[in-house]
């Protein structure tokens, strides 16, 4: 049988960063292939150039036994081929049903046929959406839902998913993994790039390993396992991955919330976290956790309730005013929110306390610089220099940065959304001992995450929010999968969830 | 020191060349035209004429483009420059020579006039969310109305009152016009205060990513209100150097200046769309301008036809810019 797709010798040269070099990789009919290695490895950009969407610098591109040139990514798409990105690349501002027919729309729309056929796609992923909502306000997670919804669309032949659970809760990523082995008995290849290994051996029938743009090896999965893989991706043997919890001193409170509120979204929320703790925030996506951070940080409004800091009332109409009471929100869209994508690492790092390379207003560039250069080194950034922009990072390493700004600002009380989206595993445990090292030092630290592995190894306690509320908490004897997602499914989650399957 | 590792560099040609194009195109048009000038006419490389040039420049879009500049670099556009101008001209020889103020207190009622114009549109644009265009143009009728009402719509001569205004506005500073030094000197000053504070640093990052500055602890409506009061102050000033030159206040003055003064900023490679322009550049942009339209007065080509050649340098400026945005990719 000759190859779907087969990629040979590639290699891609940016300003001065040499992303590919030479990289092999093919890809069968009705095979799940898996794409594995560090934050930087150059996974995405092998990928965008089987979308068409970068012409390699050398190296052959051949689909079904036919050497091909792509002269873009509608050549690609009309060929079969679908990328979903792992930034995620819809226009907000258009419906569900607009983006998942982009590019294919007629000149005159009939928006009621072009919902009801998106509902279709979406119903057949189990997803409850309204095709006719602006794709802007959906949640990232649905969002990513969309993007599958659009590939499904295309009748794709070669499916490539760029870490898509990242960004979904586990029942949400399970109904992915469903879907995936679904269209590969259809016989589609599928490409799976992730760093959640156990998904990769859930799912895959071959793994490829990439390190610093070059092939290492492609092994078959059932000859493999999990260490193994690690090994060969970082190029060490990895200690453990959560750094241990003692040492810890959970000392007075430095949040106290009471009883806030926020439409339906946020519905009499209370919790307290101390100085030296880290609280996790758990539950499915959409249960109102991302809300309640934002309005602890100022960035909402609350309609009722009360926020204490060391036992004062605090009054946030702003983020500025948290960041003066000197809490830092590390958001879950990092492209939107966390960085600014065409300014230097170096600016992105000191944003939130630009004050700390300022004397009179005008700025010690020769500081800053030191500032970021000993950040991105704790933190393992991966970067040709601090003066590279944050958009030619991978998009683990970019996370680092959104994470780099606020380790910087020095934060009483730090919220991290979805901290390791995308991140590999070892700046994961990079990052772990950042947050635990913040606890020492008697921070407090509040982290939401849809990594439940990832709660149970750096918490203390884990808050589960349903439905607007919080509806449990665990602690670290009953941090199990089970005791919390029996949390998390209320009744009437469970009711909606089956509703929409 | 720096443990960020760092992938061995082999630079690929075309895009430095991009880059190179998008830092110093500006430079490179102005050179070329400069010496495709002096070639093409006698007349053109002469002091005088020079002189002539960037007196012109200084007196039109030079200042005010200091002042768009900081509200592009927003996301945001100010079409109101002109009539501000025209408010800062009229007012400036009302207060000397019907009000019978001395010349300082004169100018910075003037100035405090064009800024109280700028915090109306840009507290619209940064509090209530309005689009800049639109607040702008209506500014830019309010202002104009206002320089006519002041004037009872008939140019105010100043008069010995405001002899040293006249003296500055036609005076000479080791060899070159005394409005030009002063425009030189805001344009220095407007490029210390974009690259090396953090005004300018945040400025431009809000143009870039106004969600995440936001997000930062940033007081982003702050920032896009001083924007807009500096381009308010700054045309102000523009006002009082055009009434300066002649000794008049006019409300015609500054009539259609907001297309010199946005196409001298994009001619200096600025993007509309926020984040992405330079000082520097802005001034060889107001300085291209004046060299174009002195060689077409040089030239005698028409002043209706001049209008028609303004409107084609603009769109291939902007060409120019999104063919490198492009390729940068
Ligand atoms: N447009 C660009 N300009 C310059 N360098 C780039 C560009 N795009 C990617 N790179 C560089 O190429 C390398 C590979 O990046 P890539 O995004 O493919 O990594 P990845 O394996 O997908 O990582 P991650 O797991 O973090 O998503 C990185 O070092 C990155 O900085
Ligand atoms: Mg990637």
């Amino acid at each position: 049988m000759t190859d779907l797709v087969s990629l040979t010798g590639i290699r891609k040269n940016f300003l001065g960063v040499h992303a590919l070099k030479g990289v092999d990789f093919n890809l069968k009919a009705g095979e799940v292939h898996a794409l594995v290695g560090e934050n930087g490895a150059g996974k995405s950009t092998l990928m965008r150039v089987l979308a068409g969407e970068i012409a390699p610098t050398s190296g052959t591109i051949t689909l079904d036994g036919e050497v091909t040139q792509l002269s873009g990514p509608r050549d690609a798409t009309s060929r079969g081929i679908s990328v979903i990105h792992q930034e995620l690349a819809l226009a907000p501002d258009l419906t569900v049903a607009e983006n998942i027919f982009l590019g294919r729309l007629p000149g005159v729309v009939n928006h009621a046929a072009l919902r009801k056929a998106a509902s279709a796609i979406l119903n057949r992923l189990g997803f409850d959406i309204d095709p006719g909502a602006e794709a802007g306000t959906l949640t990232v997670a649905h969002q990513q839902v969309v993007e599958i919804a659009k590939a499904l669309s295309n009748n794709a032949r070669v499916i490539v998913f760029d870490e898509p659970t990242a960004v979904l809760a586990n029942s949400d990523a399970e109904r992915l993994l469903a879907i995936i082995r679904e269209l590969r008995a259809a016989g589609a290849g599928v490409v799976y790039i992730s760093h959640r290994l156990n998904e990769v051996f859930d799912l895959s029938d071959r793994i490829t390993i990439m390190k610093d743009g070059s092939h290492v090896e492609t092994v078959e999965t059932a000859a493999t396992d999990v260490d193994t893989v690690i090994a060969r991706m970082v190029g060490r043997q990895m200690s453990a991955l959560f750094p241990p919890k003692e040492g810890r001193a959970p000392g007075d409170v430095v949040v106290d919330v009471r009883n806030i509120n926020r439409g339906r979204k946020v519905r009499n929320v209370s919790f307290t976290v101390r100085a030296g703790e880290v609280v996790g925030l758990g539950g499915l996506v959409g249960s109102g956790r991302t809300e309640v951070a934002r309005l602890i940080f100022g960035a909402d409004r609350m309609d009722s309730g009360a926020i204490e800091l060391h036992g004062k009332p605090l009054r946030l109409s702003s983020p500025r005013d948290a960041v003066r009471a000197r809490i830092g929100l590390v958001p879950e869209s990092r492209k939107e929110q966390g960085v600014i994508l065409e300014a230097p690492i170096r600016v992105n790092t000191t944003l939130a306390k630009i004050r700390s390379v300022t004397r009179m207003g005008f700025l010690n560039v020769g500081k800053e610089r030191r500032i970021a250069n000993a950040l991105g080194a704790d933190m393992r950034l991966k970067a040709s220099s601090v003066e590279a922009p944050v958009s030619s990072l991978s998009g683990g390493n970019q996370q680092k940065v959104a994470l780099a700004k606020w380790f910087h600002a020095d934060c009483e009380l730090l919220i991290l959304d979805e901290p390791t989206r995308g991140v590999d595993v070892g700046a994961k445990s990079e990052i772990y001992n950042l947050i635990n090292d913040l606890a020492k030092a008697g921070k407090a630290v509040l982290v939401i995450s849809s990594e439940h592995q990832e709660l149970f190894g750096i918490c203390d306690r884990i808050l589960v929010m349903a439905e607007g509320a919080i509806v449990g908490e665990l602690d670290e004897d009953a941090f199990t999968e089970h005791e919390l997602l029996t949390l998390a499914m209320t009744q009437s989650a469970r009711d909606r969830d089956e509703a929409s399957q | 020191m720096s443990n960020i590792s760092a992938s061995a560099a082999t630079p690929s040609f075309t895009p430095r060349l991009v880059e190179a194009v998008r830092q110093y195109g500006t430079l490179g048009i102005f050179l070329v035209l400069v010496i495709v000038a002096s070639f093409w006419s006698d007349a053109f490389l002469t002091e005088r004429n020079l002189m002539n040039v960037v007196r012109q420049v200084a007196s039109g879009a030079g200042i005010m483009a200091v002042g768009m500049l900081f509200v592009v670099l927003t996301r945001g556009i100010d079409l109101s420059v002109g009539s501000i101008a025209a408010v800062g001209s009229v007012l400036c020889a009302y207060l000397v020579a019907v009000q019978g103020y001395s010349v300082p207190v004169t100018i910075l009622l003037v100035i405090l006039a064009g800024s109280a114009c700028g915090m109306v549109t840009g507290f619209f644009v940064a509090y209530m969310r309005l689009p800049s265009f639109v607040i702008s143009l209506a500014m830019m009728a309010i202002a104009r109305g206002i320089s006519l009402i002041i004037s009872a719509g008939r140019p105010i001569t100043m008069g010995s009152p405001g002899a040293s205004l006249v003296d500055f506005g036609s005076g000479f500073f080791l060899g070159i016009p005394q409005p030009a030094i002063l425009m030189l000197i805001i344009f220095a000053i407007g490029g210390v205060v974009l690259t090396y504070t953090s005004f300018g640093r945040l400025v431009t990052a809000i143009g870039s990513n106004e969600e995440a500055v936001r997000l930062s602890g940033v007081p982003v409506e702050r920032y896009v209100l001083s924007v807009y009061v500096i381009s308010g102050a700054l045309a102000a000033i523009a006002g009082i150097v055009a009434a300066s030159r002649t000794g008049i206040g006019t409300p015609q003055v500054g009539v259609g200046a907001e297309l010199d003064v946005i196409a001298a900023v994009v001619i200096g490679g600025a993007s509309l769309m926020g984040g992405r322009g330079g000082m520097f550049n802005t001034l060889l942009g107001a300085l291209i301008l004046g060299i174009i339209t002195n060689i077409m007065n040089l030239a005698g080509v028409p002043g209706y036809h001049q209008n028609v050649y303004l409107g084609l340098i603009i769109i291939l400026a902007m060409l120019i810019q999104f063919v490198t945005a492009r390729s940068r990719r």
